[in-house]
């Protein structure tokens, strides 16, 4: 029989944990089969964040170094420092990659560290049950920001593509989305040129994209991917903020 | 050969570390026990420095100088500072081009120099930290007459290997000055 | 034999870890290690090796968890309140079995303190740093040679054993210079191979997971009991210390480091005097020459530990002694470095009320 449809090499069979609806298992599958097409999982070392990709370390058939939280970049540092030729990718929310790992993000970035960092935003802190992101959208409600959040009191949420794209260091900044087919397409592109990138020597390549999250938000998978389109993509445009190789005009 | 429990004392910049290191040298050229211990902190950025050297038979045990046998004293802050906490029967070497205060502890031996004075004259500025271990070695033997020149080509960094004859020549002045 | 030089402490320390193979540095400023630091990034590009200056400590230790997970011989060094915020990282590796070395080159606190030299970390550093039921290998020097021996042992227990591996120094060590004979220069493609290590699998061994996170309390609570069996194994063995005129001492002053150093003269002085008294120097403070004290129990009349803290090591002390002998402390803080003849007036006093 043909086989028309399998799961990546990069994948182990671990069963994923994530909730039903969660966009974290297609973004794993996105990683893994570049990982595959690439040829690369024999020299790929990922880095686990903390947050709901924490067993990020299980699902990869790569070596896997599992960060403290935010720390992921200084790691990654660390590998890539130690091992130029191998290939380090982070894997990193948004609570960990912007609020208490910004300073290791913005300067592996400024750096240029050759490193590929996949962004999930999904606008909330999954794992702890609900708590305000740096990217939780003004007026969202969550478990710390329960009558919305007000940027008078809570502070504004932080676009990181567009911050991380004025160093000098970024190769690539894009943001992408998983929430339709088209979609997911187009962020297996940036995925991979993300990876290809760093095989390039090219410098920091940082895909951000936009997640949703059922559980957190109360709402059913359908209704989340809407969600995110209604409410997220307008603060949060999907685009190439910074791509190198090419000229990019502003959004 | 004569115990050094010695410190230099002054402004950052007149190269007491420098001399303390050549002193220090003469002790390892010999195979004895020795430290040098720098101040430092805020205190070595534009203001005094100083610089303890121990050179025994004996291992050292703390190279604190707080009660210096001999006392190196470049400015007149350090001078002050310093001049009581040297033990009667000390040696004090004072750079009177610096310092025109004349001490009053007769129990311990004094020598004016005029070093500063001196290495502009003999062209040789920067050296009076030199001169005054040439005097200090004049007066109190630390080491082997010939250890001298060793120790000075030892912390002449190579690319300034130019300075190691100033430096003995300046060394020779502080050990003949009368 | 190799020729002797003059080096500072901090600068010894450095050429030795290149000398062991170390070719990865992170580190962030503080004082009083800079000299260290400076050492490395003027040395490490001449080498092959790689300096990077991280944007804080907690970025340089997982820099260092990152390099170390890869199986090589790697470093930070920093100070006092650096080394507070380089806990986190230390905590980390100690739960997922990496070694590294971590310099402490201690100055007086808590908050910024001061910066004159220190040795009041000892709690944090001979506790294991970090959360968590963890302990890192600490050595003390007392002198610049022994900065530079103890590095080659650091790393080479803490490979053995698969543990963060501590020098733990003070300023006055870290600036001073005395002759140092410097180790002979390990080729770092020589070292014994991690075949733990997360470097790329290749296709040709199952994937290596370097990680401290266990869900399940019984699978956590394992590897903390396989890690304890480590630690036995480190005290059983690896417990170093000097003892200088202790066989017939009535007084033992036990201290490390700086203190050892104005302890010993103070003792030299003691016997001038008459008076027995006699020096014990750990070298190890992690695991603790409990051995070693608890012997020197048996013939000795009193302790006195001495240390610049108010008062830390002497827990140690009292728990080897274990109520036989009594063990008393003198301290000087905040930057201060007791003097010789404040140390022998303890000891003095000592020998007056256990005759």
């Amino acid at each position: 029989m043909a086989v028309t449809f399998s799961k990546p090499h990069a994948l182990t069979d671990d069963i994923f944990h994530y909730c039903p609806g969660c966009t974290h298992g297609i973004i794993h599958r996105l990683v893994a089969e570049v990982i595959d097409e690439l040829g690369i999982e024999g020299k790929t070392i990922g880095i686990a964040p903390v947050g709901c990709a924490v067993l990020a370390y299980n699902y990869f058939a790569c070596d896997m170094i599992e960060a403290a939280h935010g720390r992921a970049p200084a790691v990654a540092t660390g590998v890539k420092r130690s091992l130029p030729d191998s290939v380090c990718f982070t894997y990193q929310g948004d609570g960990d990659l912007a609020a208490i790992g910004m300073a290791e993000t913005v300067h592996a970035a400024t750096r240029g560290e050759n490193i590929t960092v996949i962004f999930v935003n999904n606008a909330i802190y999954g794992m702890t049950g609900g708590q305000m992101a740096p990217t939780s959208l003004p007026g969202q409600v969550t478990q710390t920001t329960p009558y919305g959040r007000d940027v008078k009191l809570a502070g504004n949420p932080i676009r990181v593509c567009e911050l991380l794209s004025s160093l000098d260091g970024v190769a690539l900044a894009e943001r992408v989305s998983v929430d339709n087919v088209k979609n997911v397409n187009n962020a297996k592109k940036a995925i991979k040129k993300a990876f290809q990138n760093q095989i390039d020597g090219k410098g920091y390549s940082i895909v951000e994209i936009l997640s949703s999250c059922p559980t957190n938000w109360g709402l059913t998978p359908n209704e989340a991917l809407q969600w995110l389109r209604d409410n997220m993509m307008p603060y949060y445009p999907l685009g190439v903020y910074k791509d190198i190789s090419r000229e990019v005009t502003a959004q | 050969m004569n115990e050094l429990h010695l410190l230099l004392a002054g402004f950052g910049g007149q190269g007491l570390l420098f001399a303390g290191k050549v002193i220090a040298y003469c002790g390892l050229i010999e195979g004895r026990q020795l430290s040098w211990l720098p101040s430092y902190g805020p205190e070595m950025r534009g203001g005094t420095a100083n610089c303890g050297v121990c050179v025994s038979d004996e291992p050292i045990g703390s190279p604190l100088v707080l009660a210096p046998k001999q006392l190196i004293a470049m400015n007149k802050p350090s001078l002050a500072k310093f001049i009581d906490t040297v033990p009667s029967g000390g040696l004090v070497l004072i750079d009177s081009t610096m310092i025109d205060d004349k001490i009053s502890r007769p129990d311990v031996s004094t020598f004016y120099v005029p070093s500063t004075g001196l290495a502009e004259e003999q062209g040789l500025k920067g050296l009076a930290n030199i001169i005054l271990t040439g005097k200090l070695y004049a007066e109190y033997k630390f080491c082997k007459p010939e250890t001298i020149t060793a120790a000075i080509k030892k912390c002449v960094p190579a690319k300034r290997s130019e300075m190691v004859e100033a430096n003995i020549k300046a060394f020779e002045i502080g050990k003949n000055y009368k | 034999m190799a020729e002797k030089v003059l080096m500072k402490g901090n600068e010894a320390l450095a050429e030795a870890a290149i000398s062991a193979g170390c070719r990865h540095f992170f580190g962030y400023p503080i004082t009083p290690q800079t000299e260290l630091a400076a050492y490395m990034a003027k040395t490490m590009p001449k080498v092959g090796g790689v300096y990077l200056q991280a944007e804080s400590e907690v970025a340089a230790i997982n820099m260092v968890l990152g390099a170390a997970s890869t199986g090589k011989r790697v470093m930070t060094s920093s100070s006092s309140p650096g080394i507070s915020l380089k806990s986190e990282g230390i905590s980390y590796m100690a739960g997922s079995d990496l070694p590294a070395l971590i310099v402490n080159v201690q100055r007086g606190g808590p908050g910024l303190g001061g910066i004159q030299p220190g040795q009041a970390d000892y709690a944090q550093a001979t506790r294991g740093v970090g959360h968590g039921d963890a302990r890192i290998l600490v050595f003390s020097p007392a002198t610049v040679q022994e900065m530079v021996d103890l590095v080659t042992t650091a790393f080479e227990l803490g490979d053995k054993y698969r543990i963060p591996a501590m020098i733990l120094a003070d300023g006055m060590l870290g600036q001073m210079m005395e002759p140092v004979i410097l180790p002979e220069k390990q080729d770092p493609a020589s070292l014994p191979k991690k075949d733990w290590a997360a470097a790329g699998h290749e296709g040709k061994r199952k994937k290596n997971i370097i990680n401290s996170l266990y869900l399940d309390p019984y699978l956590l609570e394992k590897t903390i009991v396989e890690r304890q069996s480590r630690y036995k194994a480190i005290k059983a063995a690896h417990q170093m210390s000097e003892e200088v005129y202790t066989e017939d001492a009535d007084i033992i002053v036990v201290a490390y480091g700086a203190s050892a150093r104005v302890s010993r003269s103070a003792v030299v002085q003691a016997r001038a005097e008459g008076i027995k008294a006699g020096l014990l120097r750990p070298v190890t403070v992690w695991p603790y020459p409990d051995d070693a004290v608890k012997k020197l129990a048996d013939s000795a009349k009193a302790f006195l530990a001495v240390e610049m803290s108010a008062g830390q090591m002497v827990d140690d002390v009292r728990l080897a002694v274990n109520g036989k002998r009594p063990v008393k402390f003198f301290g000087r803080t905040g930057g201060v470095i007791p003097t010789p003849n404040e140390v022998l007036e303890q000891i003095r006093a000592l020998a007056k009320e256990v005759q």
